[in-house]
């Protein structure tokens, strides 16, 4: 209720509001909780449990981030965002990052001005269909009715990969993945289209998930990842860095069970030395204590348990790797050294 | 005496018959449906039609929502209790969800407070809602205002106590001024007084005071702990309470003679009447922010209660106005020669009057408003239907749709249906016409 602090603030306003962006390392220190921007629910990615925690594979970047900066992975503030939310939050300042299924694409990094730091989730477009369709790839969907969500880039790409395979299609516009999923079990349309995570979180909700198949062909890409905004530079190495520590402990075996043993003292390893602060000053060069990757790496695990815990095969969405595998293992995962 | 009759007339009734039943047709059940629901060829295949609607509807509907289906812990479970793909009520979600649809995330421990405060809502309503209750009760309604946000928000006593102080100089400077200045002025003066204190004086005062008798209760984390049904009556019990005074300044500013009052008042009303509350809101939650310099934290609840205030300000407005349109000018003229001065006037004539005439307005956009509090989920504050989405998006829940909608279908028909009873209630009782 500082009232006289709001007004002083008010006149001077805009003038001063790209000067004092700078800094938000500092800003989240002060403040002792990390504002984050999330969406108000996807299935696997965020949503909060029946005990309001927030969860999920975005969620899980947040945490990481906080015990990385912070050194505690509850410090986070879930700011819930929507589609036409999300981005102005962020650019005003309202949240410090945007963990939320954003894909990374030309326009939203040069025109509007952020600064993807990574990629957790190679999404894509794809396509489910009934298993008695008996249709095991998309390229055998010529003639097909499709179930399509309207204005958004799917309804282009659909048009794009069936005119690029020179078959026809019948598309059934729908307007929310709701409605979708409802009208695809009514068999209003023979396939229905949408990223592939949704797909699977769709498929998961149905009484019969078995009953229907995700066919394998992805035909547009969506990479989704954390952001934060142009030209603070040390808050999105802190942030980039924090992903990749997830990403390199995978790939290095450094997972919640182990960690505590491999950073008690330098081992055989030197990478994982630098990772984990035993060896080196990665932490220092970041601004942050030695422990930052250690932190992080604890609070929610290794980037691969935090995808099997969230959204993997075990879990109802049951998504396989795939891209999101290990470089090491055929997929796209990859970061760039430690040293 | 009727032994002497006896002797002179053959017979005479000395009892009166018990008055008959009236035929089974004509009165009870039968009756009624005779009258109202067969009276003619037409009226019965009317009322068969929508019998057979009813009952098709009814048919779908029953045996979707009657599943003991309570216990459930995922809509997966739900499926194997009742042991149909699709076709059943899954209420295991709201049994597991209810608390958030009603407080959001706000601190378990602290529920008490919110819980607290709706309680002393209806105390601080009852004296302004029923006329039997003592009116000593009106101070408790007086100060109501300053509680509220004290009890959702927390943090030290001595703000709203503050605030309630920057009233009392207003008061004070309009009584004690109005001889050296006259009313325009004491008024204008007064208002100024009013917000010099709270902008400049309020925070350090009662910061000096909390250093001295720190008094104060648990300080809420963040306002986005307030969700579900609690924001909507948060917003709700707000923007109700302040727009309909600023409702009647506005109707009366529209009316006055003063031109730069009328214009301001004017330009408001059609500006705010103009504008969807969609937009307002999204200024609130995203051009404000930017507007202002990064770190200031203006509370997003507090933005949002203000730009709907100001929303259903304007329209309470036009409401109250077109009451003041349908008073006869005699009544003005009337209190014009009793020698009323124009508050008086107001006060005691015009305003009674006007309220009167307008509670069907009046109530309806209070209806309107309280359901328009669920338009916020569009900037992503997680009322009732947020959390409807949020709930959605639990892999133990994807796919379960209509039972979180009945739910808050069911709160929002129990809180509007009490309004709308209400103001019949009260229609009655300030009827004079009879």
């Amino acid at each position: 209720m500082k009232n006289s602090i709001f007004l002083g603030a008010l006149t001077v306003s805009s003038l001063i509001a790209g000067a004092a962006a700078a800094g938000t390392v500092d800003d989240v220190k002060a403040r002792g909780v990390l504002n984050c921007g999330v969406s108000t629910g996807v299935p696997g990615f965020e949503a909060p449990n029946a005990d309001g925690e927030w969860e999920g594979f975005d969620v899980d970047v947040c945490r990481a981030v906080a015990a990385a900066v912070l050194g505690d992975s509850k410090a986070v503030e879930f700011v819930p965002t929507t589609g036409k939310t999300r981005f102005t939050a962020l650019a005003s300042g309202e949240i410090d990052m945007l963990s939320r299924v954003t894909t990374w694409t030309f326009s939203r990094d040069v025109d509007l001005k952020f600064e993807f730091v990574g990629v957790n989730y190679y999404d894509g477009q794809g396509f489910m269909v009934p298993k008695e369709l008996g249709v095991t790839s998309a390229t055998e969907l010529d003639g097909a009715t499709v179930c399509i969500q309207t204005g958004t880039t799917t309804e282009l790409n659909l048009a794009d990969y069936f005119r690029v395979n020179n078959m026809s299609y019948e598309p059934v516009p729908i307007e929310t993945q709701t409605e979708a999923s409802q009208q695809y079990l009514a068999g209003a349309c023979d396939a229905y289209t949408t990223d592939a995570s949704a797909l699977a979180s769709v498929r998961s909700s149905f009484a019969d998930a078995s009953a229907h198949v995700i066919l394998p062909e992805i035909i547009s890409k969506e990479p989704l990842g954390p952001l934060v905004r142009h030209g603070d530079n040390e808050w999105g190495d802190i942030v980039r860095w924090t992903l990749n520590a997830l990403i390199a402990a995978e790939e290095l075996g450094v997972t919640s069970a182990n960690i505590a043993e491999l950073a008690a003292a330098p081992g055989d390893n030197p990478e994982i030395n630098r990772l984990l602060g035993t060896e080196g000053s990665l932490g220092e060069m970041l601004g942050l204590d030695a422990q930052w990757a250690v932190r992080a790496i604890s609070a929610g695990g290794n980037f691969g348990e935090s995808f099997e815990r969230n959204i993997g095969e075990k879990t109802p969405i049951g998504l396989a790797r795939g891209l999101n595998a290990q470089w090491t293992e055929g997929g796209l995962m990859y970061s760039p050294p430690f040293r | 005496m009727s032994d002497t009759h006896a002797q002179t007339v053959a017979y005479v009734r000395e009892t009166m018959l018990e008055p008959q039943a009236p035929p089974v047709t004509v009165v009870g059940p039968i009756g009624w449906a005779k009258t109202n629901l067969f009276s003619s060829r037409l009226n019965t295949v009317i009322t068969l039609i929508a019998l057979a609607f009813v009952y098709l509807v009814l048919s779908i509907l029953l045996p979707w929502a009657f599943h003991n289906t309570w216990s459930a812990t995922s809509l997966r479970d739900c499926r194997e209790m009742t042991g149909t793909d699709h076709g059943a009520a899954c209420w295991g979600v709201i049994r597991d969800r209810w608390q958030q649809i009603l407080f959001g995330n706000y601190p378990v421990d602290l529920r008490w407070r919110p819980i607290l405060d709706l309680v002393l809502l209806l105390v601080a309503l009852a004296p302004i809602l029923f006329s039997n209750v003592p009116r000593k009760l009106l101070w408790f309604s007086a100060a109501y205002p300053f509680i509220m946000p004290w009890l959702i928000w927390g943090g030290s006593v001595w703000v709203p106590v503050m605030a309630a102080v920057g009233f009392i100089l207003g008061y004070l400077f309009l009584k004690f001024g109005e001889k050296a200045l006259g009313s325009l002025f004491a008024m204008i003066g007064a208002v100024v007084v009013a917000i010099v204190w709270w902008l400049f004086f309020l925070g350090p005062v009662s910061d000096i005071f909390a250093s001295i008798l720190p008094i104060g209760l648990e300080k809420l984390g963040s306002s986005r702990d307030i969700g579900g049904l609690m924001l909507a009556f948060v917003i709700g019990v707000v923007a109700i309470g302040l727009s309909l005074p600023i409702g009647i300044v506005l109707a009366l500013g529209r009316q006055s003679d003063l031109l730069i009052v009328k214009t301001l008042c004017v330009g408001f009303i059609e500006f705010i009447r103009g504008v969807p509350l969609i937009t307002l809101l999204f200024v609130a939650s995203t051009l404000l922010n930017i507007f202002m310099p990064p770190g200031t934290n203006f509370d997003i609840v507090l933005r949002v209660i203000i730009m709907v205030t100001l929303f259903s300000s304007a329209y309470m407005a036009e409401v109250i106005r077109g009451g003041l349109a349908a008073l006869p000018k005699g009544q003005y003229e009337g209190g014009d020669s009793l020698g009323l001065n124009y508050w008086q006037a107001q006060r005691l004539i015009i305003m009674p009057q006007a309220l009167k005439i307008s509670i069907p307005g009046i109530v309806s956009t209070f209806i309107g408003l309280f359901k328009d509090t669920t338009l916020v989920s569009i900037i992503g504050l997680l009322d009732p239907i947020g959390w409807a989405t949020a709930i959605r998006a639990d892999t133990d829940w994807i796919g379960i749709l209509w039972e979180l909608y009945a739910f808050i279908a069911l709160l929002f028909f129990i809180i509007c249906f009490g309004m709308s009873r209400y103001s019949m209630y009260l229609e009655r009782k300030l009827k004079t016409s009879h």
